[in-house]
């Protein structure tokens, strides 16, 4: 207890010294947990844009569908299956697909476009697709018709109310044909999408493609977002080996490998700040160890065991690293949460771009507890570390060489 | 002086408290062995009041820093109260300082945030004493150097002459077998030398506490009882030898 109170006055013994050293301390972490609170919210953003918009952050296939997408690797949908994977607390809602490839023609032209069953509703909950249609109706479970991207529909040249013909290879090698009206336009932001898609009520692709009863995939949506992997293990688990659950990170890797490396980058500037925290606390620590020499060498002849004398020194150095990242993170929240609220808008160009793409121009903040608690904990470490040395030079202390005048 | 019975340390009156066999302190020995400390036989009983005196560089402070255990001699035994300092770890060295040693240096080194009652009190929470017999000592301490008002005072707020006196209670706080003092008061006015030899004095003759100084101040060596003189590294005079020959001349003159 003693050496907690004597720890508490050394502090305060050189008031600036301990206040610039505590100053540093908490304009690194409010610097360090608003660029990583940046990154993470540019990311999550990235994330939100391109795995709601269609892939889901979970999908269950059957056993092998990844990896040769064909009808032929379709399951039969049951409300079983749909009630077993609710019964994870993270799924937030699942709905069914059945999705193949046909032609798709209209007077001379011919193009092959990627024909999506679904369920009006449950698709509508997880990807809000009716939001993205530009004109006419969203479809019903019993509609004969389709809805048409955008970008295809002008490549076709094709309006609302025209028919399409479909042309493809159904289950088992069965014969699909058929034609639909279309009843809407979708516009999405991924030329991929944009280009090539096409969407029916799941009854009506599964009479196409006489895959009566089957779909390819049940595509998750979940609370928790960050933790997309946990909960594709319990629904594997529950689901048993004939399945495959994947997560948003396996079923579009370019996005999660763009993740990766951008992180990796923002690491390195991240490892210069914390380069210059350590400077910071580090020669703050060296001018202490001067100006405290004689003293310490003094307690060490009086009789204080080397292990006490290190003891106040960590003592000293956690309650000031402390003090710094605590008032740090505490100042950094109300910064990160405005930030999150009004997120800084992207102008010019770049933001057009964005708009193209179907991303908010915007570049919001994380909320995410973990990156303030993340941060707080490696500037805690990193002094934690640097006050090795002055317990390094008090394990070392020879009292008379540090008495010596 | 009120209390000054409760300091009496563990050694009887008269019985050895340091036996220094030819200890030896060798500079640059790796080229020219250069001798702080040549082969010194130091005998010192309980209750001296001895002033070790010589020339700068004449090793004082390397024999008074050797009897601390501060340092270790090359060469050579130290026994105090029966244990041979020399032989014990550094961490046993720091231990046996709390416990048996008190030490009083020139610039005071007081712990500068703390006040003059918690640098007292310090000690006796290294050697951890309760908090009821702590708060007796200090006050005891106090009164006997005179500086009852002074306990919540940083040393800052203290003149030269009552840091020194602090010092001087922490010093005796642990309840040690003898005082080391190096230069006490060489930083010290006329008044505050005196007042704290007086004080040093009294505790030693009425408490019998072992007082050993190094210094060069004649205000001291006037106080001793005995005085050894150091000149390169060697006891080159000391006046109990000079008394114990003047007694063995006298009495083989009467026989």
């Amino acid at each position: 207890m003693f050496l907690l109170k004597l720890a508490w006055k050394n502090m305060w013994r050189n008031r600036n010294r301990t206040i610039i050293t505590m100053a540093a301390i908490f304009f690194a972490v409010i610097l360090s947990v608003a660029t990583s609170s940046l990154r993470d919210g540019i990311f999550d953003n990235l994330v939100k844009n391109v795995v709601s918009f269609y892939t889901g952050y979970v999908q269950v296939h059957k056993q092998g569908y990844q990896d040769e997408q064909i009808l032929d690797n379709s399951f039969e949908a049951s409300a079983q299956t749909e009630q077993k994977i609710l019964q994870d607390k993270n799924v937030s809602g699942v709905t069914p697909r059945l999705e193949s490839f046909a032609l798709v023609s209209a007077e001379e032209i011919t193009k092959g476009c990627l024909v999506v069953g679904i369920h009006p509703e449950k698709e509508n909950q997880i990807t809000s697709l009716k939001n993205k249609i530009v004109q006419g109706n969203y479809i019903k479970d019993d509609d004969n018709a389709v809805l048409l991207a955008q970008g295809l529909a002008e490549r076709l040249k094709l309006k609302l109310n025209d028919t399409i013909v479909l042309i493809g290879q159904g289950y088992h090698g069965a014969t699909a044909a058929g034609k639909y009206r279309i009843k809407g336009l979708l516009k999405f932001g991924s030329p991929d999408l944009n280009d090539k898609t096409l969407f029916m009520p799941l009854a009506t692709a599964q009479d196409f493609y006489s895959a009566y009863g089957m779909i390819t995939s049940y595509v998750l949506s979940l609370h928790n977002t960050k933790v997309p992997e946990s909960t594709a293990k319990t629904v594997a688990a529950a689901l048993g080996s004939n399945y495959e659950v994947l997560t948003w990170g396996q079923l579009i890797p370019d996005i999660k490998q763009h993740i990766k490396t951008d992180t990796s980058n923002a690491k390195y500037v991240q490892g210069v700040l914390y380069m210059l925290i350590c400077f910071g606390i580090f020669g703050t620590l060296l001018m202490m160890m001067v100006e405290r020499k004689f003293e310490m060498g003094m307690l060490v002849a009086i009789g204080m065991k080397k292990i006490k004398l290190m003891l106040l020194l960590l003592i000293e150095s956690v309650m000031t690293v402390l003090a710094g990242c605590i008032l740090g993170i505490a100042a950094s929240i109300p910064l990160v949460y405005y930030f999150n609220r009004h997120p800084i808008k992207i102008g010019g160009e770049t933001a057009e771009t964005y708009e193209r793409f179907g991303f908010e121009p915007i570049f919001p903040t994380s909320v995410d507890a973990s990156n303030f608690i993340r941060q707080g904990i490696i500037v805690l470490i990193i002094g934690l570390i640097l006050s090795l040395y002055p317990m390094y030079k008090a394990m070392r202390l020879n009292p008379v060489a540090a008495m010596k005048k | 002086m009120p209390g000054l019975s409760s300091l009496r340390g563990e050694t009887e009156r008269g019985a050895a408290v340091i036996d220094a066999h030819n200890i030896s302190k060798v500079y640059n020995s790796k080229t020219i062995p250069v001798y702080a400390v040549n082969n010194v036989h130091l005998h010192l009983e309980r209750g001296e009041f001895t002033a070790l005196v010589g020339p700068s560089g004449s090793g004082k402070t390397t024999l008074l820093n050797m009897i601390g255990g501060l340092d270790k001699p090359d060469e050579g035994n130290i026994i105090i109260n029966g244990v041979d300092i020399t032989k014990l770890s550094a961490n046993e060295l720091i231990d046996f300082r709390l416990r048996n040693i008190g030490f009083v240096f020139q610039s005071f080194n007081l712990i500068p945030v703390l006040t003059a009652k918690e640098n007292v009190e310090f000690i006796m929470q290294l050697q951890k004493m309760n908090r009821e017999e702590r708060n007796k000592r200090v006050i005891k301490l106090f009164k006997e150097i005179g500086l009852e008002d002074k306990l919540n005072v940083r040393p800052s707020k203290l003149s030269g002459g009552q840091q020194q006196r602090v010092a001087v209670a922490r010093a005796l706080a642990s309840k040690p077998q003898f005082i080391l003092a190096d230069e006490p008061t060489a930083n010290l006015d006329s008044a505050s030398a005196s007042n704290l030899l007086d004080i040093m004095a009294l505790l030693n003759k009425e408490e019998n506490i072992t007082f050993l100084f190094s210094t060069h101040d004649q205000r001291v060596i006037d106080r001793a009882r005995r005085v050894i003189t150091l000149v390169d590294g060697r006891i080159a005079k000391d006046t109990a030898e000079v008394n114990t020959n003047i007694l063995h001349t006298s009495l083989s003159e009467t026989n």
